[in-house]
């Protein structure tokens, strides 16, 4: 009878414990710096003062404007990038057509051009001294300097998230669930309803919030076309900046603060929103 | 229902997936569709359930033209290949989707929908399915669900795509009996593809053998095995 030596095998797909903890330490390291320490750091720069003086910066009227305006154009950009961008992938992923691969290129345009570069088309195309410009301004709604292009130019860079994420969903998911509906006698806004929105719902979900932190952070493009007027036209990244650059730090890390605590708040939501849903989730095997 | 195909042609973009075919169907019948891939059966099997349109020709049902009939006014019965049941619902969701699709005023009251609900999955004998989830299920109850969907709406044909394709050996022979007795209960016109020739011709009263878009044979199986009608048919049957 012969013994056999005891030996611990470890899986296939697990690196030796050394390199393991190596790899983990590094991953930790690189996400203390690039990510906890400067969020930390903001919210120690916003308190160094105490709360107090924090809060008193944040009642301040421009920092008021810039939270209301920011919130306002999220509030506005965010529901018409969710329609853009559930009709952009629709019709990419139902239909057949030719270009549809330029058309996703397109899409993901606002990726690779710079916000900059974005914003200055939108004041070349709209601004006062264009012939439609000059004809908006003349009927007294101009986009320059205003509301309207803070939003034209926060649709332009928010614009792939939601399709982007929408895409690889429906072209997995195909056509034959709408087509079984529209067989059983539903009629094709009863079948966006009850079918095609209910199985892209996590995805959509994903997209808006991403659009929405993108939506609320942009710098670049608003910058271009928002003349950063004190109090109107300044948005809160716009603002954090002047206040910045005006050795105003608590009143800039405050608002930058409300900012960062926006975008946690979307996060926890997401969250929150993915453990209430566990089991519709588990029964659709996504995500 | 009576079914006529007049002359239907069917072009996707410079090829065609049907050249003029003509077809009538009695009444009643149980049609197989049978062809190897790109023969057109299934293109077809759509343009019948009104999910494509034909480039040419003309669809009778009992005599009235129904080419231009929507695929909501057509009340054809169909299954699809993969069932395509919806996801997210359950399978009592599923079944109930066409009752309550109907506009309200033909829409049945809810303890009416709950009984057909229950009538149906006792037809396809799983009375106690209606809580799940298609995830939950085997490709032989998903595929008996999906008739049972297609079924709800007191459809006037009855179109299978590949009903037995994603099916085991064993299932497979099971569910044909299913299919078999459900159509001779509800004596529906049933059309289905299939590119299994022992289905076809064990299943069917009727087989049309397709190739490339043109019907080579119709006939009762027994007659397409004795008298084969070209070439193809031969090697299709045999094969």
């Amino acid at each position: 009878m012969s013994d056999i030596p005891l030996r611990s095998y470890r899986p296939v797909t697990t690196e030796a414990p050394l390199f393991r903890t190596a790899l983990i330490v590094v991953v930790l390291g690189i996400l203390a710096v690039l990510l906890f320490a400067p969020l930390i750091t903001v919210f120690y720069e916003a308190l160094r003062k105490g709360a107090l003086e924090a809060l008193t910066s944040l009642a301040n009227p421009e920092a008021l404007s810039a939270i209301k305006l920011t919130l306002l154009v999220a509030a506005l950009a965010v529901p018409l990038n969710a329609v853009f961008g559930i009709a952009a992938a629709w019709f990419i992923t139902k239909y057949d057509f030719r270009g549809k691969a330029f058309l996703i290129t397109l899409i993901d345009l606002p990726f690779s051009v710079s916000p900059v570069v974005a914003g200055l088309c939108i004041v070349l195309t709209f601004g006062a001294n264009t012939a439609f410009g000059g004809w908006l301004v003349g009927m007294g709604y101009p986009i320059v300097f205003a509301l309207p292009g803070i939003v034209l130019a926060s649709l332009f860079v928010t614009f792939p998230f939601v399709a982007r994420e929408l895409i690889p969903v429906m072209i997995e998911q195909g056509r034959a669930e709408e087509e079984a509906a529209l067989t059983l006698g539903a009629s094709g806004w009863r079948v966006f309803l009850t079918v095609t929105l209910p199985n892209i719902r996590w995805a959509l979900l994903y997209g808006v919030l991403l659009a929405n932190a993108r939506a609320m952070g942009e710098f670049g493009a608003v910058a271009v076309v928002s003349g950063k007027i004190r109090g109107v036209t300044a948005t809160m990244p716009i603002t954090i900046e002047m206040m910045y650059n005006e050795y105003l730090s608590v009143a800039a890390f405050s608002l930058a603060g409300v900012l960062a605590l926006l975008a946690l708040v979307t996060l926890a939501l997401k969250t929150a929103l993915e453990i209430a849903h566990a089991d519709a989730l588990a029964a659709n095997h996504r995500h | 229902m009576r079914i006529e195909i007049d002359e239907i042609s069917k072009q996707f973009g410079t090829t065609a997936a049907l050249t003029p075919v003509s077809l009538a169907i009695p009444s009643g019948a149980l049609v197989a569709l049978l062809g190897p891939s790109g023969s057109g059966k299934t293109t077809l099997l759509r343009i019948l359930g009104g999910l494509e349109f034909p480039t040419s020709g003309r669809v009778l049902f009992d005599g009235q033209d129904a080419t231009g009939l929507t695929v909501q006014d057509r009340r054809a019965g169909f299954v699809f290949q993969s069932y395509a049941l919806f996801r997210h619902m359950t399978v009592f969701d599923n079944i109930a989707y066409g009752l309550n699709a109907r506009p309200r005023a033909s829409r049945p009251p809810k303890a009416e929908v709950t009984r057909r609900v229950q009538k149906l999955l006792e037809l396809i004998q799983l009375p106690d399915i209606g809580s799940r989830y298609p995830s939950q299920l085997s490709g032989g109850q998903r595929q008996r669900v999906a008739l049972a969907r297609a079924l709800a709406i007191e459809p006037r044909m009855l179109l299978l795509d590949e009903p037995f394709g994603a099916l085991d050996a064993k299932v497979r022979k099971e569910l044909r009996q299913g299919l078999r007795d459900i159509h001779d209960e509800t004596g529906l016109t049933t059309v289905f593809v299939t590119h299994d020739q022992e289905e076809a011709m064990e299943l069917a009263d009727l087989v049309v053998v397709m190739s490339m878009g043109r019907i080579e044979q119709i006939g009762k199986p027994a007659d397409i095995r004795a008298r084969p009608a070209s070439q193809f048919v031969r090697e299709f049957i045999t094969a």
